[in-house]
Parts: C-alpha cells; sequence; structure tokens
C-alpha cells in the first residue's frame, strides 16, 4: 500500500517540481547504471531516449519505484523508497494505470487525455480473461510497447494509426496463438486488400478506420450483430439510415441475421462496390433471393439504371477528352460532369434503402446531367470543324491573294522593267 | 496585224477577268480578317468572367437557423441563416473528399452526409474526417437581397 | 472639274501642309540590292509585321482581360469559350510572340553573316540589339498574365534567377515582383510593363532602328562590290514581294492558332508545389539549362553567380560586336565575328534543344 503511494507522490511532486520549474531534470542514475551494467536491464535503458515520459522529465523509478537521485542501489533500489520492480504480466495493466487512471496525475502532463482506458480495459475481451489469470492476452505493454512508448501521434508508434492493424495482427494473425480461443486469423490479410486500407495508405486519408475504430481500443470487443450497422453508420451515416429503414434490418441485424452491413460488404476485407453486387453472376442478393423473384427483379433494375448513368458519364468524358484534346476549352462542361458524378454517387446510396423509387431520383437528374455535358462536349468538336474549315478558307483566299500580288508585281515589272532595274546607288 | 490585235484584246480581257478575280481574292481575304475581329469585339450575351460575387436569394426567402446551397462561379457555396440578423457563407466543397456539405438544423452545424464529418459555424472541423476547415466567403446585405463575395 | 484634276489638287493641298510629297520622293529612292543574300531582307520586315499582329491582337485581348490575380485566369478563360473567335484572337497572340522571338534572332544572326553591323551601321546594331532585349522582356512579362500554373511558377523562377545577379540582384527582383514574392503587385506590374512601358520604348527605338536603316540604305556583304549590283525599287517592287511574305505569315499564324491552340493550363495555386518539370519558355532555356550544368561551386565563386556574370560578360561582349568584329575590309575581324555567330547559333540551339529533352 505504501508503495503506490510514495510512487504517487514521487510522481506528483516531480511533476510539480517540473511545472515550477521546466530546466534540466536531476540526474537519472537508474540510467546511468543499467546502460553501464551487462544485464537484462540494458535493452530498456538503451530505449528509454526514445520514451514520451522521459522526455517530459519523469523516469523509470517514476514507474518502477525507488530513488533516480541516488547511486547507491541499495537506495535507489529499496523497498523503502517504494521499488517494485518488473511487474507481473497480470499487473501491468493496474501498473500503469497508477497514473494513467488519474485525472490529477495527467491533467499535470496531458489535461485533455482520457483518464478511462484502465476501465475499459476491463471490460474488454483481454481484460477479462487477464483477470481470470491468462497471460497470453494483450497488456498495455503489447500495444503501446515498453521503454519506448510514443505518442500516438508519433509515425513511429505501434498504434499510429497507420500501424494499428499491424500490431493488432501480432497476435491475431498467429495461428498458434488464436487457436486455444478458436478465433479466425485472417482478419488482417483481409483488411489489407479493404478499400479502408486503400484510403490510409494511398490517399493518406487517417480517419479511415482500422481495428481500432470498430472493435474500440482498450475495451476492444468486436460489434454485436444487432451494432454492426451502427458501428459502420458512424461514419456512413446515410447508409446506415436508409438500411435502418429497410426491410433488411430486420432480417440481418437480428440473431442469426449475419450481421447488417456484412452480410453484403463484408467486415474486414470491405471492397469497393459495384453493381456486380446487385446483378449477375457475382450478385450478393441471389445469395438470398431467387432469381426472377420481385427483389432481384428490383435489384437488376437498379443495377441496370446505375450501370446506364456510369456509362452515359463515361460516354460524355470521352467526349470532352478528345475535344480538350484538339484544344477546345471545355473545363466547364468537365465541371459540370462533377455534379454528374455525385448524383451517381447519390444513387448508389439510395439504393441501400432497396426501392428503386428513391434510386430513380437522382438516376434522372444524373442523366439530365449527362446529357448536357455529352451535347457541350459534341457542340466542342463541331466547333473545332467549323475552326479548321474557316482556317481552309483563310488559306486559300490567303493564296489567291498572293498569287494576286504575284501578278501584279509581273505586270509592274514587266512594263517598267527598265526604269525599275539597273538602278545604281 | 489583225490577229495579233484581236489576240492582245482577247488576251487584255482574260487579264481583266483575272484581275479582277484576284482583286476579290485579296478583298475577301481582308475580309476573313476583319469579320473575326468584328465579333471579337462584340461582347457576349454572358458579360461576366469570373465570379466575385453572387446574389444569393431575397432576405425573406431563408429562415433563421437555416441553410441553401448556392451556385458561386463552377462551385457550390453553402449559406446559412444563423439568425435574424447574422448570416454566414462558406464554400460547400467539404475538404475531405469534395462532397457537398449541408446545414444541419438540428445541431447547428455543417455536416457532410458521405463520411460524417461535421463543421462548426466558423467553418472549423468539429469532427470527422475533413482534414482542413471550409473557406468562408462574406456575406453583405443590400436592401432585401443577400450576396456572397470572396472575402477580401 | 474632271477627277484627275480633283485628286491632283487634293494632293496638293495636302502637300502645301504636311509636305507629304518629302516623304514619297524619299521612299521612292530606297532601293534593294540583289545578291545573294537578298532572301535575308525579309526577315526584318517579318519582325516588324509581327510586331504590329501583336499590337493588334494586345489590343484586342485587352478588351477582356482583367489583370487581377482573382480575376486573370477566369477572363482569358472566358475569352478563349465565350467571346467569339476570342481561341482566335489570343492563340495569334501567344503563337505571333514565340515566331516573332524566333524572327528578330533570325534578323539578327543574319546580320551577323552578312556583317551588315559594320561601320556606319554601328548605332543599327545596339538599337536593334536592345529591340531584341525588348522582345524579350515582352516575352517574359506577357507569360505571367493569364495566371496559370505554368506560367506563375515559371515567374518565380525567372525572378529568382534575378535575385542571385551580384550586387543589385535582389533589388532588381524586388522591383520586378513589386515585394518579396511573386503574387498580385507582380501581375500590376508585368501588366505595365507589358501594355504600356515596353510598348512605349519599344515602338521608340524601331521608329530610331528604321530611320537609320532608310538613312544608311540596305547593306551589302562585304565582298561584292555595290556597284555592280541590280538594284530594285522597294516601293512598289520589293515591298509587293514582302506583302506576299506577310500573307504567307499570316495563313501560317492561322493555321498554328487553328490546329495548335495555346492551352489555357490551370488556374495558378501559389500554395502547391510547382508543376513537376517546370521550365522557362524556349528563348530562355538555353541559359536555364546553363545555369542548371554549371555546379554549385567554382574554386570559390558560386555557381549561379558565376553562370550569370558569364552571361553578363557575352551579353556585352555581343553588344559591342561592331566594335571588334568589323575594321573596314578587315577580313580577320569579320571572320572572328562569324565565328563567334556560328557558336553561338550552335550553342543556342543544342542547349534549347537539351533544355527540353532533360
Amino acid at each position: 500500500m505504501r508503495a503506490p503511494a510514495i510512487v504517487l507522490l514521487s510522481c506528483s511532486s516531480l511533476g510539480a517540481a517540473l511545472a515550477a520549474q521546466p530546466a534540466v531534470p536531476p540526474p537519472d542514475s537508474c540510467v546511468t547504471c543499467h546502460t553501464a551494467v551487462d544485464d537484462a536491464t540494458k535493452g530498456p535503458a538503451a530505449l528509454i531516449k526514445n520514451d514520451v515520459h522521459i522526455a517530459r522529465g519523469l523516469s523509470c523509478a517514476d514507474c518502477h519505484g525507488g530513488d533516480r537521485t541516488s547511486d547507491d542501489p541499495d537506495v535507489s533500489m529499496s523497498k523503502a523508497k517504494g521499488f517494485k520492480g518488473k511487474p507481473a504480466r497480470t499487473e501491468i495493466p493496474k501498473f500503469c494505470a497508477n497514473c494513467h487512471s488519474n485525472p490529477d496525475t495527467m491533467r499535470k502532463f496531458a489535461p485533455r487525455q482520457r483518464v478511462d482506458q484502465y476501465e475499459l480495459y476491463q471490460t474488454s475481451v483481454h481484460g477479462k480473461r487477464l483477470a481470470a489469470g491468462d497471460t497470453n492476452v494483450a497488456t498495455c505493454i503489447d500495444c503501446h510497447s515498453v521503454h519506448d512508448i510514443r505518442p500516438v501521434k508519433d509515425a513511429l508508434s505501434p498504434v499510429h494509426p497507420l500501424h494499428v492493424a499491424e500490431t493488432c495482427s501480432r497476435c491475431h494473425s498467429d495461428r498458434q496463438k488464436m487457436a486455444p480461443y478458436r478465433i479466425p486469423t485472417n482478419q488482417f490479410q483481409q483488411y489489407l486488400t479493404s478499400v479502408h486500407w486503400t484510403a490510409m495508405t494511398k490517399r493518406g486519408d487517417l480517419s479511415a478506420p482500422s481495428c481500432a475504430s470498430c472493435h474500440g481500443n482498450h475495451g476492444a470487443k468486436p460489434p454485436q450483430v444487432e451494432s454492426v450497422a451502427e458501428v459502420c453508420g458512424t461514419c456512413h451515416v446515410l447508409f446506415a439510415q436508409l438500411y435502418d429503414k429497410s426491410v433488411h434490418k430486420a432480417v440481418f441485424s437480428g440473431a442469426g441475421g449475419g450481421g447488417g452491413c456484412m452480410v453484403c460488404h463484408s467486415n474486414h476485407g470491405v471492397q469497393y462496390p459495384s453493381t456486380k453486387m446487385l446483378a449477375g453472376s457475382a450478385s450478393v442478393c441471389a445469395g438470398c433471393h431467387e432469381a426472377g423473384s420481385s427483389p432481384a427483379n428490383t435489384a437488376t433494375q437498379m443495377a441496370n439504371w446505375i450501370d446506364g448513368l456510369d456509362g452515359a458519364i463515361q460516354q460524355s468524358e470521352t467526349v470532352l477528352a478528345r475535344a480538350e484534346k484538339f484544344g477546345m476549352e471545355v473545363s466547364e462542361a468537365q465541371v459540370r460532369l462533377i455534379d454528374a458524378r455525385e448524383n451517381l454517387v447519390k444513387s448508389r446510396l439510395a439504393l441501400h434503402s432497396m426501392r428503386s423509387d428513391d434510386v430513380r431520383q437522382p438516376i434522372d437528374a444524373g442523366m439530365a446531367i449527362a446529357k448536357e455535358t455529352l451535347q457541350a462536349g459534341q457542340a466542342a468538336l463541331r466547333e473545332k470543324d467549323f475552326r479548321r474549315y474557316g482556317l481552309a478558307v483563310s488559306v486559300i483566299l490567303i493564296a489567291i491573294a498572293i498569287l494576286a500580288i504575284r501578278s501584279l508585281i509581273r505586270r509592274i515589272e514587266a512594263n517598267g522593267a527598265q526604269a525599275a532595274q539597273e538602278r545604281t546607288l | 496585224m489583225q490577229e495579233s490585235n484581236s489576240k492582245q484584246g482577247g488576251g487584255q480581257d482574260r487579264r481583266t477577268a483575272i484581275s479582277w478575280m484576284l482583286g476579290g481574292g485579296v478583298a475577301a481575304s481582308l475580309v476573313s480578317f476583319g469579320y473575326p475581329v468584328a465579333r471579337f469585339v462584340n461582347p457576349p450575351q454572358v458579360a461576366e468572367a469570373s465570379v466575385n460575387e453572387v446574389i444569393a436569394g431575397k432576405v425573406q426567402d431563408l429562415k433563421p437557423n437555416s441553410g441553401k446551397i448556392v451556385k458561386f462561379g463552377n462551385k457550390p457555396a453553402l449559406l446559412v441563416r444563423v439568425n435574424d440578423t447574422e448570416w454566414k457563407a462558406f464554400s460547400a466543397v467539404c475538404t475531405h473528399l469534395n462532397c457537398t456539405v449541408q446545414y444541419s438544423e438540428a445541431r447547428r452545424e455543417i455536416w457532410c452526409a458521405c463520411h460524417n464529418g461535421t463543421y462548426d459555424l466558423d467553418g472549423r472541423v468539429s469532427s470527422g474526417p475533413p482534414p482542413k476547415p471550409l473557406d468562408e466567403l462574406a456575406v453583405k446585405i443590400r436592401g432585401d437581397e443577400v450576396v456572397i463575395s470572396r472575402r477580401a | 472639274m474632271p477627277a484627275t484634276e480633283l485628286k491632283e489638287k487634293t494632293l496638293d493641298w495636302l502637300d502645301e501642309r504636311t509636305g507629304w510629297r518629302l516623304v514619297r520622293d524619299l521612299m521612292d529612292h530606297k532601293v534593294v540590292p540583289q545578291h545573294a543574300g537578298t532572301a535575308w531582307y525579309y526577315f526584318g520586315g517579318i519582325t516588324l509585321f509581327l510586331v504590329g499582329i501583336q499590337l493588334i491582337t494586345g489590343i484586342l485581348l485587352l478588351l477582356y482581360y482583367r489583370p487581377t490575380v482573382a480575376e486573370a485566369f477566369d477572363s482569358v478563360r472566358f475569352l478563349m469559350t465565350r467571346v467569339e473567335f476570342g481561341w482566335l484572337i489570343r492563340s495569334i497572340h501567344s503563337w505571333s510572340a514565340n515566331l516573332l522571338i524566333l524572327c528578330a534572332f533570325i534578323h539578327m544572326f543574319s546580320v551577323v553573316f552578312t556583317h551588315a553591323y559594320r561601320r556606319p551601321r554601328e548605332l543599327t546594331w545596339l538599337s536593334g540589339i536592345l529591340l531584341l532585349g525588348l522582345m524579350l522582356g515582352f516575352g517574359f512579362s506577357g507569360y505571367l498574365l493569364p495566371w496559370n500554373q505554368i506560367s506563375y511558377f515559371a515567374t518565380k523562377v525567372g525572378t529568382d534567377v534575378a535575385a542571385s545577379m551580384p550586387v543589385a540582384g535582389p533589388a532588381i527582383a524586388r522591383f520586378l515582383r513589386g515585394g518579396e514574392d511573386v503574387g498580385g503587385a507582380t501581375l500590376t506590374r508585368f501588366f505595365d510593363f507589358h501594355v504600356i512601358i515596353l510598348p512605349l520604348v519599344t515602338f521608340g527605338l524601331i521608329g530610331v532602328h528604321l530611320l537609320l536603316v532608310q538613312k544608311h540604305g540596305m547593306s551589302v556583304p562585304s565582298g561584292i562590290p555595290p556597284a555592280k549590283l541590280a538594284q530594285m525599287k522597294f516601293f512598289p517592287n520589293f515591298f509587293l514581294r514582302e506583302l506576299m511574305v506577310w500573307y504567307g505569315v499570316l495563313a501560317v499564324l492561322g493555321t498554328l492558332a487553328a490546329i495548335f491552340p495555346w492551352e489555357l493550363g490551370e488556374k495558378a495555386d501559389p500554395f502547391s508545389s510547382a508543376p513537376a518539370g517546370i521550365r522557362p519558355e524556349w528563348y530562355f532555356l538555353a541559359q536555364f539549362y546553363t545555369l542548371k550544368l554549371i555546379p554549385s561551386h567554382v574554386w570559390f565563386f558560386e555557381g549561379e553567380l558565376l553562370g550569370i556574370l558569364g552571361f553578363g560578360v557575352l551579353a556585352a561582349v555581343w553588344v559591342l560586336l561592331p566594335f571588334w568584329g568589323a575594321a573596314g575590309t578587315d577580313e580577320k575581324r569579320h571572320r572572328w565575328a562569324t565565328g563567334a555567330g556560328v557558336f553561338l547559333v550552335c550553342y543556342l540551339i543544342t542547349f534549347t534543344i537539351l533544355g527540353y529533352v532533360k
């Protein structure tokens, strides 16, 4: 009981000292000795220079207890000074929570940081199993690393958005590790093929989801069947709203339903959707709806409309690009096509209500724009032709003019040749 | 002598005809230069080149705590009437993936339907994926017209 | 009163008041010597014709162009899309600018290789070189006016080079840019240069240049005794031939404008990074590429500085060509000049091509 209190005291007193005097922190005997000593502690002592805690002026002693100012191991590592040594694996979360769940402590260093991570962890699958004595599950240090803990925003941190999936996969793609729990291990591989991963890595969109975005990080647990749509809906709001009002919700989000959005879109390896999901040999709808049934027909109709609009837009784009290659100015029509694409997006959104009337509206609007831009492109091509005919006419007229001048010269020089030539300087 | 005279006379006619044709050609070439110039100096119907200012509507058409999308040049703009006297306008192009944003009356903030990004009434990002704030535009009330223009 | 008598009386009336007959008589005496190199005489006239085209198309463009950052690009786009034949006027203006500079160079080199700069035509040469410099200034200032990505960044690079000149460089760059960076102030200034300052100076110099040419007559390449040459009257014989050539130039310009219209590009975005492979227009490319080749430090001199100083020295030597490239009929001096001319042509052509390819 005293040890944590002393640790807490030294943390807060150090914090106060730091707050009062942001100068060079007192020499850290822990690091000095342990970098010299040739044992297992040499590694951590070397890693420590990258650690965010050390950067904020804390020391080994602030976590492990002891006295950083003394060079005498008996003092610096004495139990009287609160030395705890290396914590047992099952004690690790509590160890970190000493500071990280204390609002007063965290306010000194990072006032906006949350202090409920430990609480959340205890509700997670990892936390519950650890409490039951299973040391194979993840603890704080397995994700955040230890001794060289970097802030989440640091690109080298294992919990930086770009690295989260990789960090989770360290255990969750390990078949041997997952075997006792009977958890599949293909999630990471699937995720790497997904649009979300592409968004993060190719488009640099760090807001794209990875494991923690849907599963939670500290309170990690797979979303239940009835809440998958809610989870996807935190970003894909309108899709979720339409789905909620559709006939599919009761079916997919009920017991044994397959898990909301996941049924059609998969969970980890979410692919870029296309009308092939609606109709054709790879149709997802065909999994439940017989060919020829009303829902299947609706799906086919929606697919045809959407493909039609996509094709119309592409046709416009081709014609406009051709006109542009000829040097015609078509930027306005090209910008207008963006509106058509927006309508295409809206139509793909609308189909999630599973009602064709909802899809009809954006399709019609988009087709109108596509027609308009196609006409603009064709007009541009006609204008290009007009210019070339005009050029041909001008060149012919110029040629005539040149001939006219030539004949005039001939006439002048035939008559007055004598007078014109042979003039000396 | 008669022969050479008539040959000369015939030749003269031909030469005159050719002269007229050639002269006509020269004249035509000058017209072909002058015609485009004449059409050029005639101002086209749509007289304004770029959009610096757009009349977004009448004051009474927009209720307090509501917004509408207005075309500003070739991009959409969002006009928001915050209350009776305060108006705001922004570029309606979301900074995440360029969807068109809208005004949410319930939450009194600007929202993007594509990935649930939200902006406050200063255009700053409040939540969600957008990386940058919305460009703000200036709103002026002229009589009973609401005018949106680029900020100085 | 019969028509001819009326005509005579009108002309007399005008002559008493304006003295036009004097000018006509002077022009009537102008002759053009006929020899193997006569064809080169056309290039001065072509250059002048193209200046006229630029003046006319420039005035027309001014009816719609707006010289502010907010509106410049849009006004050019408006010209290209909404104004009838706007595409034609603008494309002619842009192509003619390039043709103009090309013909000015050809004209200059034809003068070099026929040694037409020799006494008493030194001042003609001088005014001509200044005119060439002014044409390059027109090109540089006009290039920025559409305010698209390429022109913005090319101007940045160009004024950076100016800034690296010794002593006065930064001050000159500041004067050109109207501030520390290329921006709205630069656009305003370049518009001022392009539309009034350079034209006024150019027309003054062209006047001087032409007057001097009339005074001294057409130069004949040394080695050909002028007395033995056939002479063609300028009016109307040579002039009519020039008209044919000018019509031909018009045909070329129209073809270029219709088949290879000048592109609009994208509106300048100062906060974006420069487009890959940004480089100046071809008439600056040789110098640009040379500067790129020079290592950043030569001995203890900064490479770019050395390059610019080198160009300065070269320009000074070139301007003074009449004084070292000719001495009466001294063939040796002429050979130096010819050699220098050949070297310069080869250098310019090679490095311009290299600048494009690399």
